[in-house]
């Protein structure tokens, strides 16, 4: 293709028929079983529930700019923090990637029409809405004040807030994410598209299918122990209060065993994302693809061994908290596996500075430093000294906000014009990437300093010196703040202005880039068969030659 | 699919009413052990074996894991394998606590 062709390429139009105009009114969104629609309803749900969460965000930080407790009272600081977890952790990360870009590519990804289940699919967002008005139930009745975890025998038996409530909008909520791993991996297996090998599947499809696994074993024991903590909490049945005979740290061997593999539910389908990324604008198969694909089931086994490093301080005996240590130091091997692979794959790589890949660049610096700081928090002498620290808080921000969130943002803006079929403004999009980037880290790295000087978690007051280090985090939360919301003005923008993006604007390989933008409701018109490699950039011909948004988005 | 449909209904519904029976019974005799002091740890070891064999019973035929693929049996199996991998941290924690040498 010469130049002169090049630049004369008309703009590409949206094309006639695709899954947003094959029905238009409400009805036809709340009872669609369409994957993509269904991806589009968990969306506006978790944006919704995101922000939320984020207003709770920015009452903790206010509260904290002075080291009196001056802006609420210290039983409503514990309703803030607490309902600030449980929404972005149960309600906002845990579905993000999977329910939203996992729900709108995997069927894509793998050559299908839709996943196995689509009716079961839709149910998963119904119990996710019915979970989440159960808590919102809650948290207009006056909220909770046991902190996300719901340590017992506080939740259980002191506190006065609406743990009840919750706990029965989590439990539910459970069942949405249950739904949706059970789908991902009948569809996996059942439903792939003819030459769609597993050595061919893309690195996305295999960390859905470590996450589904976890979803599908790790989620029915949370739902067991929010039945318990309820049962002890309503008909005063002994199994978390000594007072009833129960063990607290029953409690927290069961919460754990479901909520710290639920940290990989978050940041795996990230990594699936980052894969994709960068290999798109490397213009590189990814460096040893079967390591990265095996790591990600190597991080969904070895993530259940490891729970334990959470209660070292508590009764926990010593040679388990030696056992927990030691799998722990484990888990990061399958990690760091991932991120040398990525880093070989930029070496020698034609590599772009598109926003998803600032993105990804970004993912890749602070989820390493969110990991390594989790290596010392798996040492026990490490941990016994910032335990319950802001250190902690720190490291699980830089792994959940760094790593989960970068990833799904980086993902949003990867296959928004694949979602919408329009672009959103180059300009903007790199400035709030970086925005966000330098906000996140004016926020949460003077964090890890003040829990190693030892300002605990959790605590509406604190001495004076912290105070530097507390106005610094706020500030960073307030930019952090504007580079949110920056994406969320130019992507309901683009919904009308953007311009049309073609099917492949990135000349990215896989085939959901095969495909019109947006999809049509069965995805392709003849099911596609399979003859290339994943990220087969070097010889892989794309199948049609970008418009002006090629290699600059500009 | 068709053999797979034929195997999960290869007993009748006479057999269905006789495993609710058997559960039935089990539970009785849960209710029963219940009521005699075998001597710790007997008393809990007993009631764990009564709940296995009425979990073995609900598996196998209610659930239809009796006769179905190998997926099925693998993905079952891994359940249960998951469910003895919490028991057996929570008990290289609860076990080795100090103190728990006079408990036993």
């Amino acid at each position: 293709m010469s130049t002169q062709e090049f630049a004369f390429t008309p703009y590409p139009d949206l094309p006639k028929s695709h899954y947003l105009n094959v029905a238009y009114g409400l009805k036809s969104w709340l009872f669609t079983t369409d994957h993509k629609r269904i991806g589009i309803l968990y969306l506006l749900s978790i944006t919704f529930f995101f922000a939320l969460g984020g207003l709770y965000a920015t009452a903790i930080r206010l509260e904290l700019l002075t080291p009196a407790g001056d802006m609420v009272q210290p039983d409503t600081y514990n309703r803030l923090f607490t309902m600030h977890g449980i929404l972005m952790v149960f309600f906002f990360l845990v579905p993000s990637i999977p329910a939203v870009l996992g729900n709108f590519l995997l069927p894509l990804m793998i050559g299908a029409k839709d996943v196995a289940f689509p009716r079961l699919n839709l149910a998963s967002w119904y119990m996710y809405m019915f979970g989440a008005g159960f808590t919102m139930y809650a948290l207009f009745m006056g909220g909770v004040d046991t902190g996300w975890t719901f340590y017992t025998p506080f939740s259980s038996t002191y506190s006065n807030s609406y743990v009840a409530a919750v706990a029965v909008g989590i439990f539910i909520n459970g069942f949405s994410s249950i739904f949706t791993g059970i789908n991902f991996m009948v569809t996996i297996h059942r439903m792939r598209a003819p030459g769609m090998t597993w050595s061919r599947l893309p690195l996305f499809v295999w960390s859905h299918y470590a996450t589904s696994l976890i979803m599908v074993l790790g989620t029915p024991v949370l739902a067991i122990t929010i039945v318990l903590l309820a049962m002890e909490r309503v008909f005063k049945l002994g199994f978390f209060d000594p007072a009833l005979g129960g063990d607290p740290v029953l409690f927290q061997h069961l919460f754990w065993f479901y909520s710290h593999p639920a940290v990989y539910i978050m940041i795996l389908p990230s990594m699936g994302v980052i894969s994709e990324i960068i290999a798109a604008f490397s213009r590189k198969p990814i460096f040893g693809y079967k390591f990265v694909a095996f790591a990600s089931m190597g991080i969904a086994i070895l993530g259940f061994l490891v729970w334990g490093h959470h209660l070292f301080v508590s009764s926990q005996s010593l040679y388990a908290g030696l056992i927990f240590s030691i799998l722990s130091m484990l888990v990061a091997v399958p990690s760091a596996v991932k991120v040398f692979n990525w880093t070989a794959t930029l070496y020698k790589g034609s590599i772009e500075y598109s926003t998803p890949m600032f993105y990804a660049l970004g993912f890749i610096g602070l989820f390493t430093i969110g990991g390594l700081t989790g290596l010392m928090l798996a040492t026990i002498g490490i941990d016994v000294h910032v335990h319950d620290t802001y250190f902690v808080v720190a490291h699980f921000h830089y792994i959940m906000v760094g790593g989960a969130l970068m990833g799904y943002l980086g993902g949003l803006h990867y296959w928004w014009p694949k979602i919408t079929g329009r672009m959103y403004p180059g300009f903007w999009s790199h400035l709030s990437a970086l925005i966000i980037f330098l906000g996140f880290n004016l926020t949460f790295f003077p964090q890890f300093v003040l829990g190693y000087l030892g300002m605990p978690r959790r605590y509406h007051s604190y001495p004076e010196e912290f105070q530097i280090l507390h106005i610094l985090s706020t500030a960073g939360a307030s930019i952090l703040a504007v580079g949110y919301i920056i994406p969320l003005v130019y992507f309901i923008w683009s919904l009308k202005y953007g311009e049309v993006a073609g099917d492949n604007p990135w000349d990215a390989v896989g085939l959901e880039w095969q495909t019109t933008s947006p999809p049509s409701l069965h995805n392709f018109d003849e099911i596609p068969v399979v003859d290339f490699e994943p990220y087969d950039y070097v010889e892989h011909e794309p199948v049609e030659r970008p418009y002006r948004y090629s290699r600059s988005e500009a | 699919m068709s053999e797979q449909h034929a195997s999960e209904h290869e007993h009748g519904l006479k057999f269905y009413w006789l495993v609710l029976f058997a559960l039935l019974i089990l539970t009785w005799v849960t209710y029963g052990a219940a009521l005699i002091d075998f001597g710790h740890p007997w008393s809990d070891l007993v009631a764990l074996a009564i709940a296995v064999t009425k979990a073995t019973l609900v598996v196998s035929f209610f659930m239809h894991v009796k006769g179905a693929t190998s997926m099925i049996k693998m993905s079952a199996v891994g359940g249960f394998f998951w469910l003895l991998i919490f028991f057996a941290f929570v008990l290289a924690d609860v076990l080795t606590r100090p103190g728990m040498r006079d408990f036993f």
